[in-house]
């Protein structure tokens, strides 16, 4: 580039050169993110099989509601999200507040076995959980051995255990991972305030509610959105660790609206139409933490 | 603090670091070992890796899923980090009241979930012949909202006097991000490598819509193959989930310091 030329001023310029550094990153998210999603809204709308869409109203989301496997699946990932994300952050803000304590030995080793799970991909973390939890996983020989179980229970088969070893699943892969963002959260929190309180005679319980949890509370709100947002978008361990079932007992929505899209008959009027009513939820979810994160200010 | 209660912290933290630990630590034992021997319950290192490995080898092409997910998430880590800093940079050292107007339109976009858009993305990428290349699977997942983020997030740290002392010695904008920005930002790259190599590499769901052939498929989706049948061979099984997981656990503990200041750093 020249020096600026007399026509164009220097503030001009600086601003095209902006518009020159930012345009490709926000074009591809134009592009890729909200056009494909304009175009799911009004391919929700219309019924056929490839290039045969006609328009049919709001059938496919009158469908969705009498659809009873799409229900469950609604009820699956709601039963995910309320059990799992909170146990989850609870714990991952008790193992943070526990691992910033200064005096703790061997604090670096504790870390880094916590957050161990986070190297895994989702389909490998999937994949060994399913083979720990099988008929005859390590799980079952070592509750049999222990005579906790008379003969091997089958946890992928029976759908209260199939859910439960998914939520057990999403805690040890994730629980690590938030515990780093509330871990880099308390270090910008001075340790002194922590030292006052001790000197005060605030037990470590005190200090975690009158302390740690309000400060925390910008952290606190920012994983709930995510895990929120990650847990109505399932798809990795329902697909491999249970496969949905047993009969569609432990299915996810995205894993539905995915057999719905490329392993039945395809049908993508009707899956745009379920993928748009993740998205609304998404939208109230993150709108509801926000506002309740704003009122306790 | 109480003996009992250190006591108590400890356990809770030994109790944690196995649980979290355990589950990998059988995936390697399971891999050494034979399958029979794993369902018997054997925790201990063996010697049928090799047998094991052969076995792996001789039903599914792991070298041809190896290289196929090394050369998306490398392609794509590369071109994502440039485009995303770009961007970054930007929208804080060039920022007024539309490029901010634009970067939270661009922040709303971290809120549509990916099922939101797969349908269309399909369409449009069967439609221009994308399906099963590289381009195909890298396009959807090139900018994001949270690497323009982190970059904006580091750029605001980077001094404006040393933008303004390389103006006046005459260096061209491009040449000041490149020569200046980039060497001294080498911790928020090595963060943001660390994060979109991993979801790359990662990534199931998009590939397994668009990669229809064979010769395409990344490795976590040859792992999630092997799982169909009605036997299961553990020790292979194990194995190539050991595979799928190695290059993400090398990346993640030479950059474990990065990868925990990248996921955090661009909401700080």
């Amino acid at each position: 580039m020249s020096k600026p030329s007399k026509k164009m001023s220097l503030d001009k310029k600086h601003n095209l050169t902006g518009w020159a550094f930012l345009t490709p990153a926000a074009l591809l998210i134009l592009v890729m993110s909200f056009v494909p999603m304009v175009k799911a809204l009004i391919l929700s709308f219309q019924t056929g099989v490839g290039a045969a869409m006609k328009p049919c109203g709001i059938a496919n989301y009158s469908r969705m509601f009498k659809d009873t496997v799409f229900m469950q699946s609604v009820k699956n990932t709601f039963f995910y999200l309320i059990i799992q994300v909170p146990i989850m952050l609870v714990l991952a803000l008790i193992l943070a507040s526990i691992l910033n304590n200064r005096n703790l030995r061997f604090k670096g080793l504790f870390r880094t076995m916590i957050f161990l799970p986070c190297a895994t991909s989702l389909v490998a973390y999937a994949t060994i959980f399913r083979s720990l939890f099988a008929n005859n996983g390590i799980i079952n020989l070592a509750l049999t051995k222990l005579g906790i179980l008379d003969a091997p229970y089958s946890f992928l088969t029976h759908p209260t255990s199939a859910k439960i070893v998914i939520i057990i699943g999403l805690l040890w892969r994730w629980t690590g991972y938030n515990m780093v963002f509330y871990l880099s959260g308390l270090q910008n929190i001075e340790y002194s305030v922590y030292e006052a309180a001790k000197i005060d005679g605030a037990s470590p319980i005190q200090t975690f509610f009158k302390i740690t949890v309000p400060l925390l509370k910008p952290t606190i709100l920012l994983t709930a959105i995510m895990s929120t947002n990650g847990t109505l978008q399932l798809f990795d361990e329902s697909v491999n660790l249970t496969d949905g079932g047993p009969a569609n007992a432990s299915i996810t929505m995205s894993h539905y609206i995915y057999n719905m899209s490329f392993k039945y008959v395809p049908n993508f009027g009707y899956a745009a139409a379920m993928s748009f009513f993740i998205l609304i939820l998404v939208a109230i979810l993150a709108f509801i933490q926000m506002k309740v994160g704003d009122k306790r200010d | 603090m109480t003996k009992g209660r250190k006591f108590a912290m400890y356990l809770f933290l030994c109790i944690m670091s196995f649980i979290s630990v355990f589950p990998l630590y059988w995936m390697v034992s399971a891999a050494t070992n034979k399958s029979v021997d794993v369902t018997r319950g054997r925790l201990i290192p063996g010697t049928y890796l090799i047998e094991n490995f052969k076995n792996l080898i001789a039903s599914q092409n792991i070298g041809r899923a190896l290289g196929n997910s090394f050369k998306y998430a490398i392609i794509l880590t590369i071109i994502s980090l440039i485009i995303c800093s770009l961007a970054g940079y930007g929208f804080e050292i060039f920022h007024d009241k539309a490029k901010d107007a634009v970067m939270s339109v661009i922040l709303l976009a971290m809120m549509v979930p990916f099922v939101a858009t797969l349908i269309p993305l399909f369409q449009m990428f069967s439609k221009v012949g994308w399906l099963n290349s590289t381009i195909g699977f890298i396009l959807p997942t090139i900018s994001t909202p949270f690497l323009i983020m982190m970059f904006r997030q580091s750029a605001r740290s980077f001094p404006h006097d040393i933008i303004e002392a390389a103006r006046i010695d005459g260096l061209s904008e491009i040449r000041i991000f490149f020569q200046m920005f980039i060497p001294t930002m080498k911790s928020t790259y090595a963060a943001a490598m660390t994060i979109t190599f991993m979801n790359a590499w990662n990534n199931y769901l998009w590939p397994k819509v668009i990669m229809t052939d064979e010769k395409s498929m990344t490795m976590p989706m040859v792992v999630a193959n092997l799982t169909q049948g009605y036997v299961t061979d553990y020790g292979m099984l194990m194995l190539a989930v050991l595979i799928c997981t190695l290059p993400t656990a090398i990346v993640f503990f030479c950059l474990q310091k990065s990868f925990a200041e990248g996921i955090t750093g661009a909401v700080k």
